[in-house]
Order: C-alpha cells, then structure tokens, then sequence
C-alpha cells in the first residue's frame, strides 16, 4: 500500500519502512518553533524538571527557533519581561536561531523559517502557533502545538503519541484569472470544507496550479489549512522549492524531495478548477463564511490591513502598490500594512513599494503580527468593519468583539481602500 | 453530578475564551482572571471563584478552534471547570489533555445552563431532563498522559525512567 506525503515523512522521522493513518508514532522533530509564547514553554519546561535532579538542557539547540513577532517591539512591561526572559533563556540554552527585535533579521515567525532556510523538505516541524502549517509549503510536516507540549519536545527532541493523520488530496486544475490569487483558492476552500471539514487531517495539494504557484502563494494556502481544522497542508517539493530554499534561503545542502506515492490512500480527494475562481470573502466571524466577491461588494469599512503571515509578502505588496500607485486611501478609511518580515520590508522600500503605500496615505507598520489578532495596534472601534489580507476573522479578533472582520486577497484589499468599500479588483483599470 | 454554569454556541474560538489581547499573561495561576472576559457575567464570577469545582461548560462543534495559544485551556483548568462540546478543535483538544483539563466530546449533547448533568464513562445523564446522550472516546493515542494527569507529570517520568536506565 503507497503513502501519502506526511505518511512518508514520519516514516522517515521514526526509521520504519513505512506508517499508515492511525498508527500513533513518537517522531522526531527537526524544527521547533516559538515566538514570544516561548516564555509560558519555559515555565512549563522548568516545571518538567522540578524536584528531577536533572538539569534542565534542551535536547538539541540548533533545532530551536525563536522569533519575537506577536508585540514588537514590547507594547507593556509585561511583554517586554516575558521577551527577557526569553531572551536570558536563549543565551544560556545556546540557541543559536532567535530573532530578537531588530530592522534586519527580524519578522514574522512563519516568513522567517523559509527566509533562512530553517525548514526543509521532508522534516518534522512544530511550532507553538496554529499557523505553523505554513511550513508544508516546502514539504514538511509541519504543525501547531501548545506550549506545554513544546517543553516537552524541548526535553525530548520528539512529539509524545502523534496520531498519522489521514490525508485529504486536493487537485487544483487550471490557471488563476487575473486578480485571482492564492488566497481566494484556500478561501474557497476552507467555505467547502467548512471550519472542522479537514479536523484531525492534512491537506495536500496537487495539480498544475500548484506546479505553477510560487512558494509565497503556497505558503498562503498551507498556512490557512488550519482554518479548515486541518493538522497540516503540504506541497509536495518540485523545482520551486529548491530554487527558493537555494536562492532566496541561501540553503546549499542536498534537498531530499521526497513525493508521495502513485497508490497513495487518500480519505477524500476533492478537485478544484482555479480558472472558475473569483475573488473569494471570508465574512464575520468564521473563516468558513465565504461568499464571492459580488455578494458584499459595497460594504462600507473602516479600517483595511495588508501584511501577517498569510499575505504579508513582497508579491503581495506588489499587487498593492501596483493598484495603489498614485491613488489615494478614501476619506473615512484607515489603511495599515505590514510587510512579513524586516527583508520584505527593506526590499519593498527598494522597490518604492513603500513611497507608494504612504503616499496613497496607508499607514507602514514594522513586521509583526499585531493587528492581526487584535494584540498591538490597530484595534477596532465598536461597529467598525475592517477588511484584512490575514487568517482570522472570529469575533473579537482585531481586538474588539463589537466589530466585524473580513478577510481578502491582497488585490481585493488595495482596490476597497480606494473606494473604501469592499470592491472587486477586476473591475478597475489596473 | 454537577451543574451546567454556561453554555456557548458552535466554533467558540481561542479569541472569546482567551481574546489575544490578554496573551501576554501566560501563568496558568494567572489566566482564569480572563476566561470568558467579552461574557462580563460569567467572568465576573470565575473571578469571584463563585463556581464549584466540575462546573460545566456546555458548547457546540468546534470549541477551541483558531489560536494554539494554551491560555484558553490553562483558563478554564484554573477553576476546575468540565467542558462538554459535540467536539473540539485538535490543538485545544491536546492542549486540555496535557494540562489535565477535564472534557467529553457528546455530540448529541442538550442541556441548558441550571441543567444537573451525571457524567459517566460512556454518556452524560441530564437529571433535569431525563435524557442521556452517548459520550465519544477521547483520542487513545493520548490516554496514557491522561492517566498521567497531564503532560508535565508524563514527561518528567520518561526522563526520570531514562536517567535509571542509565
């Protein structure tokens, strides 16, 4: 019987010839990732050791990495303790992979880990962010998980009674129409699947869409997965993956692109021609609630955010600024950006993407994930309506259970801020 | 038997049982003073620890889903409170095992807030009114740290057993 992509890697990741869905399995882990919740995983892990007699030394700390991004730089005094302790931590542990608040090397946890080519195909990746299954964008299995589960990986290098999960396969035929972009495939999706439609499974993606999509846009689908309750996506590795792992990474070891099975079993497979797609939005207060883009065109918003780990990138600020150029925001609307990491930040200033965004009258913010969940900058009033490029529109979410969110691509959020109510890109000139 | 204290709806996400803009608190002897905080009435009184230990929360599909963020279980754990859901969101799910917070996964799950509900190992008996609904297993795979009472206690007898083996 063939494997399926994640069947495959924890064979690897447990030296057997080969696993099957349900089989409970301690693999171990290649990469483990934190970001300022990394102070609640040190607690827990001291907590593991209490009254041991053991000393408290990580399993391994070149697979460590942290990343400050959720409040940079610190919005309280309590953050900015939590980011110390971290910071003594990391200099005692010897962990070499943090990223400190800083203008160079620093930024969204999800944008780093491909930036310096912390994940590679066929690992096993987990962070304490749902979001870590941004990560199957290069071929690895890669998956959230709380903090006191990451101490105990810190203290064993493996995550304890991991279930294989099944595998749901999805085909993506077709190209993507102008102004249609990644994002409103796994919009579309997650509104088929329904927020518990992948639970407890991974989603793998397939097909010439898939071929042809860069890694940026895979990492906006693999990162949204979890939106459909999924463990993980996952991108088989192709060609695109070494040459960003090789080019833009500046990885030079040998890449192992391992692929699943033609046999593979697959719990469900599901078929999607991106040709037929349209702009897709994600509508209060589940990601699940997606329309197409007529049926909310016209509402009115107070507030549109482009950046997060989602769409954060510097092909996504493109696509902005090439709509906004020499447009303005309109009156009334609040626009914020904020590039994934501090090198897209850079190369968008280079580009004159920035100029751009500022002149339009957009707010740039540092790389971070504040606005995003409502937890440094950016909240909302009672009844406002924000339209945002990230992953989440529950309730609450921007900071303010008495507001709405919507979630877009990066096109269709550049194209409402100049009219300042949710409007289609593609009926605009550019 | 316990009383049911609150009931929520389906797809209660990590942001109304614990809104990020409370992440930065992180203690498990901390949190509760959050749990629920947009829902003033129920939060007032876990502040006011006015709930018996084993009150029930009652909540639809999904509960948990978004954020991995453990504070939403570490919440809820701090004041002893049992959580019924027709199912819950996986990392939650996992994060609730490992601290030992206490769940069943009913999906057929009715009862009302006031409802007096018996918890066996294989249904929920709602003695108010007389109807019981079947329980699903929690996941096997993570039944031993369950017995263990949590991940930290599991861990630390893995190393432990490691270190004599030595």
């Amino acid at each position: 019987m063939g494997m399926t992509m994640v069947e495959k890697i924890l064979a690897k990741a447990t030296n057997q010839a080969a696993v099957k869905a349900g089989d409970v399995l301690e693999p171990r882990v290649d990469m483990a990732m934190s970001h300022e919740n990394g102070a609640l995983v040190i607690n827990q892990f001291s907590e593991i050791y209490k009254d041991t007699g053991l000393e408290a030394k990580v399993w391994d700390p070149s697979r460590i990495a942290i990343i400050f991004d959720h409040r940079v730089p610190a919005e309280s005094s309590k953050t900015a303790g939590n980011q110390k302790k971290i910071r003594d931590f990391v200099a005692k542990q010897g962990i070499g992979k943090f990223h400190d608040i800083r203008g160079d090397g620093g930024g969204i946890c999800h944008q780093i880990l491909p930036e310096y080519g912390y994940v590679r195909p066929g690992n096993v990746v987990v962070g304490t962010d749902s979001h870590t299954t941004s990560h199957g964008a290069l071929g690895a299995f890669s998956f959230g998980i709380g903090a006191t589960e990451m101490a105990a990986v810190w203290a064993l290098g493996r995550v304890l009674n991991v279930e294989v999960p099944g595998t749901i396969k999805v085909v993506c035929e077709g190209k993507f129409k102008r102004h249609v972009a990644p994002k409103d495939l796994i919009l579309h999706l997650i509104g088929k699947l329904t927020s518990e439609g992948a639970n407890f499974k991974v989603i793998e993606f397939h097909g010439p869409a898939i071929e042809q999509m860069s890694t940026s846009g895979r990492l906006v689908i693999c990162n949204m997965t979890v939106e459909a309750g999924a463990t993980s996506g996952i991108v088989p590795p192709d060609a695109e993956t070494v040459r960003y792992l090789q080019e833009e990474a500046g990885v030079k070891d040998k890449l192992d692109l391992l692929a699943p099975d033609a046999d593979a079993v697959y719990d469900q497979v599901i078929t999607i021609n991106v040709s037929k797609l349209q702009p897709q939005i994600a509508c209060p207060h589940t990601v699940d609630n997606v329309k197409p883009i007529k049926e909310v065109a016209g509402i009115k918003l107070n507030q549109i955010v482009i950046g997060s780990c989602t769409n954060g990138r510097l092909d996504d600020l493109a696509i902005a600024a090439k709509i906004l150029k020499g447009k303005k925001v309109a009156k009334g609307t609040r626009m914020l950006i904020f590039p994934a990491s501090t090198r897209i930040y850079l190369q968008a200033l280079k580009k004159g993407y920035i100029t751009t965004f500022m002149e339009a009258g957009a707010v740039v913010m540092n790389s971070g994930c504040g606005p995003c969940l409502g937890v440094h900058q950016g909240a909302l009033a009672d009844g406002d309506v924000a339209l945002a490029t990230t992953n989440r529109n529950f309730k609450g979410r921007m900071g303010n259970p008495n507001a709405e969110v919507f979630l877009c691509s990066p096109a269709v959020a550049a194209a409402s801020a100049i009219t300042g109510v949710i409007t289609d890109p593609r009926k605009g000139g550019k | 038997m316990a009383k049911v204290v609150f009931k929520v709806g389906d797809d209660v996400s990590t942001d109304i049982i614990y809104p990020g803009r409370f992440m930065a608190t992180v203690l498990p002897t901390e949190t509760p003073q959050f749990a629920f905080i947009d829902y003033p009435d129920f939060n007032a009184k876990v502040k006011k620890k006015e709930y018996p230990p084993q009150s029930i929360i009652v909540a639809g599909k999904n509960f948990g889903c978004g954020s991995s963020r453990e504070q939403a279980a570490s919440c809820l754990k701090g004041p002893d409170f049992v959580v019924i859901a027709r199912n819950f969101s996986r990392i939650f799910l996992q994060n609730a095992i490992n601290l030992g917070l206490k769940m069943v996964i009913c999906p057929a799950i009715e009862a009302s807030e006031g409802d007096e509900l018996e918890l066996t190992a294989d249904q929920v008996i709602n003695k108010t009114s007389g109807k019981s609904f079947p329980v699903v297993a929690l996941p096997k795979a993570r039944q031993v740290i369950i017995d263990a009472g949590g991940l930290i206690p599991f861990t630390r007898k893995l190393l432990l057993d490691a270190k004599d083996k030595r």
